[in-house]
């Protein structure tokens, strides 16, 4: 890991003084429970009494219910409870213009592993039984499991909420003069690409344990509290209080560790709602934990994505206009997707310059696993197929892909051509590390006659690179080495919320006790990214109080401020700031008593090592316990209270400007390095160079950790991770079958880390969670192609699909692999109203949304 | 059918009536409360259940406890020493190489084992020894530095552990 840094003034940065907890590499504050197996999660909770519960699922992709008897079920002993669809009636989704699933299905279901029932029983031995008695009695409908199956067939209505066919959302933007720009173009390009759909697969299985505590005097009955592997136990609550009838301040939910979520465990579930509903029906504790199948089967992963590309550029290589289509396989049901379709065409604007740009996007219902949010969520598709795109775009025209990107790279505190705010961008200095750290130049010059571009290498050509170490194409070899570039920016933290309100997004509260103990209470969830300890450590560094003293009560919506959740890479930016907020009111009002006591002015007092001392003279100084006695003495318990939200104005004032915006763009830049055998096809991601913008690191190990992560991920989705499907079944739902990376294939990963402070940021800093993902595929796919001169335009990158590219061009001219989904005709016209809207001073300044 | 069978773990003898179905993962989560062992996927393909087995790595999710009675079993909760962490504890903590922290546990123990089968393992001994547990956060990369960093201290305290 290298880190680059230059200084500048994030929120924080009030002194010259060095930080004393900030950017160290500290243990995260669950380490050592972590380690010792003391950490618990969902499944690790056993309450007396316990039940346990399981959800029967659909077997069928598309079916209407006829009946379903569960009379001998609930016959076996030991069953204390079985319920169906139609009692938990109620609809619900994570969006709300997306509430269009039940907790079990009613009339109809829409996917293999769509609940149907649910089972409460002593023991997993007993709901093996009696899962196999539940009769139900299905008419089989026509299933559609593509995109093309989707559009072919609109008479086959899977999901009422679709509003034309199987079309669940299509949108149409044009910004900017987009004829104007294609016209001024020197040259014009169009590509067809496929991005794959994959799983997140986290080790943790979803499981949760629902406690109903009946109180015959409670209005209502009684209280919940659930403990769920969430991201989002704020929306869980919302979802849970609505569908059980319950009000809100009757449910409590609770996410203990998290064993991995990357988007997986965003949405409210099946079987969060079935164990509460079974827990209130036995007034028994009730765990669900799902088993591997289910998790393929719940899903809520990567959209399939098919895209058309089309792009005009001066001779230079300056872009002058984009058009961009996309379509998004969505599943059986809504889940995250209306974002996610917008996700699809927002973000391109925030990378490169677009001085014109037109977006059209539709999400089409199939009957396959809703798809949702997987880290980079909706962004990695068209990330992959810009990159990609601009790529031949750039051979075409004979200029270095580096040098085609950086002639178009936004600039800091700008207006993208949709409106979105730019602050700090240091893609340049991104693109820069990646280039030195892998010997882009020198690879490229020593082998430019032969491998880069030209009309007759359809065949590579040996090559032989004198003067890279290890990096020798020998002539007599069938390995042949490339190198692909691809740049990517992330939102931190999506610019508004899930329900559009004006309430903080992320609150943090800390009280100091007496003895000088610290308690800060967020309702922030750590899924390993370490969310919990960046709160520790920016409570330390403002009250001057080591990390290890502070006690953290995270993720519980009863004793928690809200945050909204650990997605859209928000967490650091909006907790890390809300924190600050409620630690400086405090330090306010011991830095008064102190001041006192001390006779120091405010100004000059520091906190650190437990102490409040005068700065330029540290002999005089008090104990931090001492100034909170003294405090409280005087005010009364000391609780302080922060919260942030993001600023207004960030975005357009046209419908459906509400995704994309951010307080803060991330940018990322890899290289990547691949071994091509001709024979065989098969391909080795040998190294991957990563670059990240993170403004300012809180914890740089935990900053490289969520880039080696993102990097080992997006090599997965690129190489071999896909959730593909067999006469309506999932056809792997395994990790043995399911290929994901393991230690002998992940190639390695060299972390720079680039540090210019954000103006807005928690101490500069900005999303290292899900941005470092995006540049890693479309590296890949261009590596393969300067390897051997072919593309491979779909994911993943698969040995069959190399050596099929390869074969193909023998003997002509350089083969382009084509997405094996064919592309569709794209509907004309497409089938929602065009907004067009141009970047004034008056649009930018708006809150019309989505 | 329940049997009564007698299992040593981490130095305890406890005897139990166990359905002689239920797996290893399964007796030492729910009958033993030693939750430390994880399961991701019950069906080998995971790594997370790993434990030692006279202080060999083993699925404990394909294991029947009746197989393992005269065995010494190890589970992650067995590693520390007179309160005292095994190095590789301290510096997966202290590297960063715990994200979610779901897989540590059988990473753990395996890289102990590996650690004592080769006390200065070289890059690929590391990637064979850990190649059957899956890790979805940590692209692996800072495990690794752990393993090192651990080799360093078992060397630098004179022996293995």
């Amino acid at each position: 890991m290298t880190i680059k840094q230059r200084t500048g003034a994030g929120i924080g940065r009030d002194k010259s003084r060095p930080y004393k907890y900030i950017g160290a590499p500290l243990p995260k504050v669950d380490a050592y429970a972590k380690v010792t197996g003391r950490a618990l999660y969902a499944d690790d909770i056993m309450l007396p009494r316990m039940l346990y519960g399981r959800l029967l699922r659909s077997p069928h992709p598309h079916a209407r219910i006829i009946s379903i008897d569960t009379r001998n079920a609930m016959e076996l002993p030991g069953v204390l409870a079985v319920i169906t669809g139609e009692d938990l009636p109620q609809r619900f989704g994570i969006l709300p213009s997306s509430q269009d699933e039940y907790a079990l299905a009613i009339d109809k279901v829409r996917y293999v592993g769509d609940p149907v029932a649910a089972v409460a029983a002593l023991d997993p031995d007993i709901l093996d039984e009696a899962i196999k008695l539940i009769h139900v009695e299905y008419e089989i409908l026509p299933a559609l499991m593509s995109i093309d199956e989707a559009l072919a067939h609109p008479e086959v209505k899977i999901n009422d909420e679709a509003r034309i066919g199987n079309i669940h959302k299509a949108v149409s933007y044009e910004f900017g003069d987009v004829d104007g720009g294609f016209a001024e173009a020197d040259y014009v390009r169009e590509d067809w690409l496929f991005y794959e759909g994959n799983n997140h697969a986290p080790i943790e299985a979803h499981a949760c344990v629902a406690n109903w505590e009946p109180h015959p005097n409670d209005p209502v009955g009684g209280k919940l509290t659930l403990w769920s592997s969430t991201q989002t136990p704020h929306y869980v609550h919302r979802e849970l209080s609505k569908v059980l009838g319950l009000p809100q301040s009757h449910v409590r939910v609770i996410a203990p560790n998290v064993g991995g979520g990357f988007g997986g465990k965003s949405d409210p579930f099946s079987h969060e709602i079935c164990a509460a509903e079974l827990s209130r029906r036995t007034s028994r504790p009730v765990k669900i934990t799902c088993t591997r199948e289910e998790v393929f089967l719940i899903h809520r992963g990567r959209h399939p994505v098919k895209m058309w590309i089309k792009t005009g550029v001066k001779r230079d290589g300056t872009l002058t206009a984009m058009h961009f289509r996309s379509f998004l396989d969505g599943g059986a049901y809504g889940s995250y997707g209306i974002a996610t379709t917008y996700y699809t065409g927002a973000l391109q604007t925030v990378t490169y310059k677009l001085p014109s740009y037109k977006f059209e996007g539709m999400r089409l219902f199939t009957n396959k696993p809703p798809c949702g949010p997987k880290r980079g969520h909706g962004t990695t598709q068209p990330r992959y197929a810009v990159e990609v795109h601009l790529d031949k775009i750039a051979h075409d025209l004979d200029i270095d892909p580096v040098e085609l990107r950086r002639r178009n790279l936004i600039e800091p505190d700008t207006r993208a051509i949709n409106g979105l705010r730019i602050t700090s961008c240091a893609l340049g200095e991104c693109l820069d590390a990646v280039v030195e750290r892998s010997g882009w130049n020198e690879f490229h010059t020593s082998s430019s006659d032969q491998s880069s571009i030209g009309a007759d290498v359809s065949r590579p050509t040996p090559i032989y690179r004198p003067s890279l170490e290890g990096m020798e194409n020998d002539s007599h070899s069938s390995i042949k080495r490339g190198l692909g570039i691809a740049a990517s920016s992330y939102i931190c933290g999506a610019g508004k919320p899930i329900y559009w309100n004006d309430l903080p997004h992320s609150a943090v509260q800390i009280r100091l006790d007496r003895g000088g103990g610290i308690t800060v209470y967020c309702g922030a969830t750590d899924i390993g990214q370490g969310s919990t300890s960046i709160l520790a450590y920016i409570v330390a560094e403002e009250l001057g109080v080591p990390p290890e003293h502070i006690h953290l009560e995270t993720a519980d919506t009863t004793l928690t401020p809200v945050d909204l959740g650990s997605y859209s890479s928000r967490v650091t930016f909006m907790a890390g700031n809300a924190a600050i907020a409620a630690a400086r009111k405090l330090k306010e009002q011991l830095f008064e008593l102190a001041s006192e006591q001390l006779q120091v002015p405010v100004e000059n007092l520091e906190a650190a090592e437990c102490l409040i001392y005068a700065e330029n003279d540290p002999g005089v100084a008090l104990p931090f316990v001492k100034a909170v006695q003294l405090t409280e003495a005087r005010y009364g318990a000391l609780v302080a209270a922060g919260s942030y939200a993001p600023p207004e104005g960030i975005h357009g004032d046209y419908k459906g400007a509400g995704v994309g915006p951010s307080p803060a763009y991330s940018y990322s830049a890899c290289v990547a390095q691949v071994a091509v055998d001709i024979e065989t096809g098969e391909v080795v991601v040998e190294k991957l160079w990563l670059a990240h913008d993170v403004g300012q690191s809180i914890n740089p190990l935990l900053v490289a950790g969520q880039v080696e992560g993102g990097a080992y991920m997006g090599y997965g989705e690129a190489m071999m991770e896909q959730q593909v499907f067999r006469k309506g079944r999932h056809k792997i739902p395994s990790l043995l079958d399911y290929k994901l990376p393991t230690t002998l294939d992940t190639p390695e990963i060299e972390t720079i880390l680039i540090e210019i402070p954000d103006r807005e940021g928690p101490y500069g800093g900005k999303e290292a969670g899900q941005g470092p993902l995006n540049p890693v595929i479309p590296a890949i796919a261009n590596a393969v192609f300067d390897a051997v001169g072919v593309r491979i335009d779909e994911t993943p990158i698969t040995s069959d699909k190399v050596l099929k590219a390869l074969r193909a061009e023998l003997p002509g001219a350089r083969s382009v692999q084509h997405p094996h989904v064919e592309p569709t005709e794209a509907p004309s016209p497409w089938p929602t109203r065009l907004i067009a809207w141009q970047p004034t001073e008056m649009s930018l300044i708006g809150k019309d949304g989505v | 059918m329940r049997e009564l069978i007698t299992l040593h773990v981490n130095g305890e003898r406890h005897e139990l009536a166990v359905l002689l179905h239920h797996t290893l993962l399964e007796v030492l989560r729910e009958d033993l409360g030693l939750i430390g062992t994880k399961h991701g996927c019950e069906l080998g393909e995971c790594g997370a259940c790993t434990v030692l087995i006279d202080g060999l790595p083993v699925l404990s999710c394909l294991t029947l406890p009746v197989e393992v009675q005269g065995s010494e079993i190890t589970t992650i909760e067995g590693l520390e020493e007179n309160g005292k962490l095994h190095p590789l504890q301290e510096t997966f903590a202290e590297l960063g190489a715990a994200q979610c922290g779901y897989c540590t546990p059988g990473i753990l123990l395996s890289g102990v084992a590996l650690l004592r089968e080769h006390p200065h393992p070289t890059l690929e001994q590391t990637k064979e020894a850990l190649a059957g547990n899956l890790c979805r956060c940590t692209g692996y990369t800072k495990i690794y530095e752990a393993v090192d960093a651990a080799a360093e201290r078992l060397h630098a305290a004179g022996g293995v552990s």
